[in-house]
């Protein structure tokens, strides 16, 4: 038995004999194959199976198809775009600060993924739907609260930009940085009242009309966005607390303020974690369907997003229709794959890089 | 293999343990939502929307095959973790990739192709319904595609493991006079175990929730094929909210109680390391 | 049981870890392999075992040719320098590992188990995990489960490289006090110079996958063959000369010095060990060539200085004792006469 018969940098105890391997080796392709190959291979077979140009009409022939291509377009981005703000936002307030509630904030991030997602639609029907705590509201008056919500978010982000632009470095500050409650309560208050008169004022919302949460596309936004959000946080995270700690202490005792500490210092060197989550969150927004099922309301062509648009076809025994939608969603799947292998693979590169600089730059330094 | 902490996709870089145990605790959240929906009914009330029969069978489907399916996903993924991470074979890389298509593929669609790959037409059905195999709208179905939704959580939980495990152990055990299978079942296994019993916890979670999958693969029929979350959904559209939190609440609970069952099996496979 | 190395070699990808190989073990020896890292004696340690096979060669056991066994058949005892322990199963179970495998039946399990605590005295942690152990009962529960499954050979792979300085004397003392007692023919890995001396019967100095020199402690120290084995044990300054006959004269004087073994003529290497070089004020009429101080170090028990030869600026360095206390004229910048003493000569070898 010579040395080549022990496969892959294996030592020689922890070596199975040849039979063992390729037994092991078989069933385990098998298992792949069946539950997984076969499955995606499938998909493409029977969408194609009338040919290209039947293929190409009930994708974009039918008119509620094309309509459910087009909202999921319009969920999920929208939804992904939410969740990177405050993704960042929150990997930013639990990787940068320590605080009371930090741990449970940590966890509730990963909330979505412990509930059936029947269930956490079931919550926003709770709250929005007809019958639900603010449902009747919204359906009389329900732009009756926009002035209010804009104020407010209004004077929330004031409040950030205050605390983002405010200088490090006790003696740069003067005036007003050096009064932070004051100043906090005063400008909230301010930016509050500028914002919410005007609209009071002029007048800008419609009033005695319903706003549909529920059965329409903004419930669809909020529930793909619950669902969605722990990917891209829970990627920034880790990603935050390892970079740049260094150059984050050397930035601020050169006197940055947060905001070019943000831009400068932390953005550079998340952005493969968050273009990880990105792609992560994109593939599942535009796949999630027990959630978005509760808070739709089927109707075909205005609240179908592209998995719901599958189910209603199936359920009118469209097999080509249905199966022409999945391909696309597979293809965004295998996209996601792709994108996946080939960050992976940068990330190794990157990483591999960068020791080598650590080791070649000692090297320099002790020779 | 390069990149292990990136080998998980949707953010399942939790370690061992911690995971069940948030999950669990993440649980009381809805629970507690939905309970003050729920508490606007009687006891009575309450107690006749959550025990029928009907209920008590869709219960009994939902976590059974999702245990069911766990399970075997315990044992596949072990397999398929053990392959890839020991023996070489042509395509690996792309195997490796595959194996996390369940995370990424939309469940309609997965639940879609498994109906259509078992009805007696369909590719796989062909063969196995004249043996008397239905996969489609059975019981079958419903863990199959349990098993494929939830194969990668094992594969995944282990694979680390696997490849973090001290090669000098094997020696030692080598060494001692263990035979491959003696040291596979004494040595190495022991070692996994922490990491099967969070996959598995992780699958079977997974497969509790589960819902766009199971609603093509099952036909909904109630007693025989239909899930909690459908039911719950058949609630909500007959407008009885109540009722549907009712239910809700029972599957949280339900959900909450095995995901601490699971942990405390977890935290006894690691009690040596305290 | 005796063990006998012919002409092992063994590459790893180009790495040659052992070239031409070959060693007698006699039985019941405790035996050292000793040398730097990369010169083959783990790679030799295993191929024992049987953790690996050799390229080319045989490997014979009591007159068998166990080359191609498996390790599981051979009775082999096996040690790691990280212990190895088994840290899902409790102290009892890992010793009894051995045994349980081939199905020995319980009541002998127990008694051998028992037997083997009391062995290294750790009785009290028979139901422990070893997490819980430090990291010198750790190594000893090591020993003991591989001696429990009585092997016919006790192999240990740098046992005391991880544990610190006072456990590592203790155990030493401990493994020579046990083979006295069982004489299980043993062999250790170690490139710790002392660590073998201390121990072992007979010393392996093994370099670049090659065998240097095999003896007991004194021999190797006393008489070293090549000058790989003078510079790997002690503290040595080398010398460049040449080879005349049987005088070697050093570069750059009129001293000669002579020569232990027949050498070809021309270039050759003197070694002197570091406190056999004296330091003089004055030529005093010995073979002594001129040199500066550049380095004194006096705290320690010897005193060190680091000399830089006036010839052809060369740097060596030489260990007094305190006994006069420091010498006067030893101070940095100071001329001195450097007289060597115990010279061994050695070809020249591309070091």
């Amino acid at each position: 038995m010579s040395a080549s018969a022990v496969p892959n940098g294996l030592r020689r105890a922890q070596a199975d004999s040849v039979w063992v391997r390729r037994g092991l080796t078989i069933a385990a392709l098998l298992v792949v194959g069946l539950l997984i190959v076969i499955p995606l291979v499938n998909v493409f077979a029977q969408a194609l199976a009338s040919g290209v140009v039947v293929y190409w009409n009930n994708l974009f022939g039918d008119h509620d198809t094309f309509e459910s291509i087009k909202l999921t377009l319009i969920v999920a981005p929208t939804a992904l775009a939410l969740n990177v703000i405050f993704g960042i936002a929150a990997a930013w307030a639990i990787a940068k600060f320590t605080f009371p509630g930090r741990t449970l904030l940590t966890a509730l991030i990963d909330l979505p993924f412990s509930v059936s997602p029947v269930v956490a639609g079931l919550i926003f029907v709770l709250i929005f739907g007809l019958q639900g705590y603010v449902g009747p509201f919204l359906r009389r008056d329900g732009y009756a609260a926009m002035p209010y919500l804009l104020a407010g978010l209004a004077a929330a982000i004031s409040v950030l930009g205050y605390l983002a632009l405010r200088p490090t470095h006790r003696e740069a500050r003067h005036r007003f940085w050096n009064y932070p409650w004051s100043t906090i309560v005063l400008g909230c208050a301010l930016v509050f009242a500028i914002v919410l008169l005007p609209q009071l004022y002029l007048d800008v919302w419609p009033h005695g009309k319903s706003l549909k949460i529920i059965f329409a596309t903004p419930g669809l936004i909020l529930a793909t966005a619950f669902i969605t959000f722990p990917f891209v946080a829970r990627e920034l995270i880790p990603v935050m607390e390892a970079v740049g700690v260094e150059e984050e202490l050397a930035a601020v005792s050169l006197g940055a303020n947060g905001w070019q500490l943000f831009w400068q210092i932390t953005v550079p060197n998340i952005k493969w974690g968050l273009i990880y989550g990105i792609i992560l969150c994109n593939a599942r927004a535009m796949g999630e369907f027990g959630a978005v099922y509760v808070v739709s309301g089927h109707i075909a062509g205005q609240t179908d997003t592209m998995p719901l648009r599958i189910e209603k076809l199936f359920q009118e025994y469209n097999l080509p229709g249905s199966f022409a939608v999945a391909s696309l969603l597979t293809l965004v799947a295998l996209a996601t794959l792709l994108a996946k292998v080939a960050l992976d693979r940068a990330e190794a590169t990157r990483r591999r890089a960068a020791a080598e600089e650590t080791t070649a730059s000692a090297v320099e330094t002790t020779s | 293999m390069a990149s292990v902490n990136r080998q998980v996709l949707p953010g399942f870089a939790l370690s061992l343990g911690y995971s069940v145990f948030y999950l669990s605790v993440l649980v009381l959240i809805p629970i507690a939502a939905c309970f003050l929906k729920a508490s606007t009914l009687s006891f009575d009330a309450f107690w006749h929307a959550v025990w029928t029969d009907r209920a008590r069978a869709a219960y009994a489907l939902t976590f059974g095959a999702a245990f069911i399916a766990a399970s075997i996903n315990a044992v596949m993924g072990l397999l398929i973790a053990w392959v890839l991470v020991r023996y070489p074979f042509p395509f690996k890389k792309l195997v490796d990739s595959l194996v996390d298509l369940p995370l990424a593929l939309p469940t309609a669609v997965a639940g879609l192709v498994y109906s259509a790959l078992y009805v007696p037409t369909g590719w796989l059905g062909q063969y196995l319904v004249p043996l008397g195999i239905q996969g489609a709208y059975t019981r079958l179905g419903i863990v199959l595609v349990l098993v494929f939704v939830g194969l990668p959580f094992v594969v995944r939980t282990v694979q680390p493991i696997l490849e973090d495990l001290d090669p000098e152990m094997e020696d030692v055990s080598a060494s001692l006079g263990a035979t491959r299978w003696q040291t596979f079942r004494h040595v190495i296994l022991p070692l996994l175990y922490p990491a099967l019993v969070t996959g598995f916890g992780l699958a079977f979670a997974r497969g509790v929730g589960e819902y766009g999958a199971v609603v093509f693969v099952s036909g909904n029929m109630p007693f025989r094929t239909e899930i909690a979350p459908i039911l719950i959904v058949a609630r909500l559209e007959e407008f009885a909210y109540s009722e549907a939190t009712a239910i809700a609440v029972v599957l949280l609970v339900l959900s909450f109680a095995s995901l601490v069952a699971i942990n405390s099996i977890e935290r006894f496979t690691t009690r040596h390391e305290r | 049981m005796s063990i006998a190395i012919e002409r092992v070699a063994k590459r790893f990808g180009s790495f040659v870890a052992l070239d031409d190989v070959s060693l007698e073990v006699p039985d019941g020896t405790l035996l050292a392999l000793l040398g730097p890292s990369g010169s083959g004696k783990t790679t030799l340690l295993r191929i024992i075992a049987g953790l690996e096979i050799a390229d080319a060669g045989r490997v014979i056991s009591d007159g068998q040719d166990i080359t191609h066994q498996a390790a599981r058949d051979r009775k082999v005892g096996f040690v790691f320098q990280h212990y190895a322990l088994f840290r899902h199963m409790t102290v009892a179970e890992n010793i009894a590992y051995g045994l349980e495998v081939r199905k020995a039946p319980r009541a002998e399990i127990r008694a051998r188990v028992d037997e083997m605590l009391e062995l290294i005295r750790l009785d009290f942690l028979k139901n422990r995990y070893p997490g819980q152990l430090s990291g010198g009962q750790r190594q000893r529960v090591a020993l003991a489960r591989a001696l429990a499954a009585q092997p016919s050979v006790l192999l240990l792979d740098e046992p005391f490289g991880a544990l610190d300085a006072k456990v590592r004397q203790e155990l030493r003392k401990w493994i020579r006090r046990l083979h006295d007692e069982i004489h299980v023919t043993s062999i250790f890995v170690t490139h710790d110079q002392e660590e073998a001396f201390e121990v072992a019967d007979r010393v392996v100095v093994m370099n670049h996958a090659r065998i240097e020199q095999v003896g007991t402690p004194s021999e190797v120290y006393a008489r070293p063959a090549t000058a790989f084995v003078h510079q790997f044990l002690g503290n040595v300054s080398s010398f460049r000369g040449t080879v005349h006959g049987d005088r070697f004269q050093l570069d750059g004087t009129s001293s000669y010095f002579p020569v232990q073994e027949r050498l070809a003529n021309g270039p050759a290497v003197a070694c002197v060990r570091h406190h056999d070089i004296k330091v003089h004020a004055q030529p005093n009429g010995h073979d002594a060539f001129p040199a500066v101080v550049r380095h004194v170090n006096t705290a320690g028990a010897l005193i060190r200085c680091e000399l830089e030869r006036s010839a052809d600026g060369s740097r060596l360095a030489a260990e007094l004792c305190h006994e006069h206390g420091v010498p006067e004229g030893l101070h940095p910048g100071a001329r001195v006469f450097v007289e060597l003493t115990n010279v061994r000569v050695f070809a020249d070898a591309a070091q």
